[in-house]
C-alpha cells in the first residue's frame, strides 16, 4: 500500500494537490526500458525476478520501446560505437523521462579506461540517478529505483516546460 | 603419405626457393616468413595444389614491433588444410611509413572483414580490397590504435587523477 500524500481529510472527503497524486501515480507506476549490454543487465534480470522483484514498485511492465517508456535503465558497458544508438533510444522516450545508470561502466566508464569505451553515458544524456557497484546488487537497484521515485514525486508535473530543463537537454544537443 | 608441416615446408622450399625468407616451429606451430610482395603467390599456391588444398584461412591480423627499422609491421596469415589436418602461419613483415600490401579478397572471401580489422587496427592498406574502411571502430576515429604509439587510455577520462593513486 502506498500511504495518501499530506492533505486535508474529513468525513467523506480527502483533498490535496492534483500535483502529489499525479506525482503518486506517476512514481508507482513506472515503465522501465532495460538497456542491458553486460553483466549489470543480469543482476537486473535477478531484480525483475521473483527474489527481489522490482513489480513490487509498481515497475510490473518492461516496456522494449522507447516510446510507451518512462525510465530508461542503462546498464552495463556502452562502447562509443553504442553511444549514438543510446541517444537516440533516449530521444525517442515521451515526456516526462528519466534515466538511472547502474554499475561503474555505465557511470564512469569503470574499469574499461580505453579508447573503445564511452566514459559515463552523463556525456551524451542526461542522468538522473547513478547506482554504484561492479555489478550492483538487486538491493541497489531497488534502491537507485526507489530514488528515482522520489523525484518523480517530488518534481513538477511540467518538468519539460522548465527553463533549467531545456537548458540541461540543450546542452546535450537534444531538441 | 600424409601431408605434415615438414612436407608442407619442402614443398613450399621445392617451388618457391627464393621466397621462403626464414621458417620456425614455435609451440609447433609451422612458421614462415615470406616477402610482403609474394604473399598472393603463396597463399594461392597453397590453396589451389591439389595434394596441399589450404582451403580455410583461419585468421589475418597484424603485429607491431616498433623497434625494428623498415620492418615494424607484420601481416600474419593462419591457414588451415581441413583434408590433411595441417595449419600454417605466413607472416610478411612490411614498413610502417609505407604499411601496403595485397589484398587477400581474390583468393578467399574471409579476408575482407578480417582485413578491414587490421586496417581498423593497425592501419595496413590493403590493395585491391573492394571496401576497404573501419569496421570494429567509430568512422570517425583518427588514429590506428592498436600502433604502439597511441595510448590505450582514453584522454577524456577525468577521474583518473595521479595523486588519488599515489603516483
Amino acid at each position: 500500500m502506498v500511504e495518501a500524500p499530506a492533505g486535508v481529510e474529513g468525513q467523506g472527503f480527502f483533498a490535496t494537490s492534483l500535483d502529489t497524486v499525479i506525482g503518486l501515480a506517476r512514481a508507482n507506476s513506472i515503465w522501465p526500458l532495460p538497456f542491458a549490454t553486460s553483466c549489470c543487465g543480469i543482476e537486473f534480470m535477478a531484480t525483475m525476478g521473483s527474489n527481489y522483484d522490482l513489480s513490487r514498485f509498481g515497475s510490473e511492465r518492461l516496456s522494449f520501446s522507447p516510446r510507451q517508456a518512462d525510465l530508461l535503465m542503462v546498464m552495463g558497458t556502452i562502447a562509443k560505437k553504442m553511444a549514438p544508438v543510446l541517444k537516440h533510444v533516449y530521444e525517442q522516450m515521451a515526456e516526462p523521462r528519466w534515466v538511472i545508470s547502474v554499475g561503474a561502466c555505465a557511470s564512469s566508464g569503470g574499469i574499461f579506461d580505453t579508447y573503445s569505451v564511452l566514459q559515463g553515458i552523463d556525456r551524451i544524456i542526461p542522468v538522473d540517478v547513478y547506482v554504484p557497484g561492479c555489478p550492483p546488487r538487486p538491493e541497489q537497484i531497488i534502491d537507485g529505483v526507489m530514488k528515482i521515485q522520489e523525484l518523480v514525486k517530488s518534481e513538477s508535473l511540467r518538468r519539460r516546460n522548465q527553463p533549467e530543463y531545456k537548458a540541461l537537454l540543450a546542452s546535450y544537443g537534444i531538441e | 603419405m600424409a601431408l605434415t608441416q615438414e612436407t608442407t615446408l619442402a614443398r613450399l622450399q621445392d617451388h618457391f626457393a627464393d621466397a621462403i625468407l626464414s621458417h620456425d616451429a614455435p609451440y609447433g606451430f609451422l612458421t614462415i616468413e615470406i616477402p610482403a610482395d609474394r604473399n598472393l603467390d603463396v597463399i594461392g599456391f597453397l590453396k589451389n595444389e591439389a595434394d596441399l588444398a589450404f582451403g580455410y584461412m583461419t585468421d589475418l591480423c597484424a603485429v607491431h614491433m616498433p623497434n625494428q627499422p623498415g620492418r615494424e609491421i607484420a601481416v600474419v596469415y593462419h591457414m588451415h588444410s581441413l583434408t590433411n589436418n595441417v595449419r600454417l602461419r605466413l607472416k610478411c613483415w612490411i614498413p610502417e611509413a609505407n604499411p601496403e600490401i595485397a589484398s587477400a579478397t581474390p583468393l578467399f572471401a574471409a579476408a575482407n572483414w578480417m582485413e578491414r580489422e587490421t586496417y581498423d587496427f593497425f592501419g595496413v592498406r590493403f590493395q585491391g580490397h573492394p571496401n576497404l574502411k573501419r569496421i570494429l571502430n567509430v568512422d570517425e576515429m583518427e588514429m590506428f590504435p592498436l600502433l604502439k604509439q597511441y595510448p590505450l587510455e582514453d584522454s577524456s577520462r577525468e577521474d583518473k587523477d595521479d595523486r588519488f593513486f599515489g603516483r
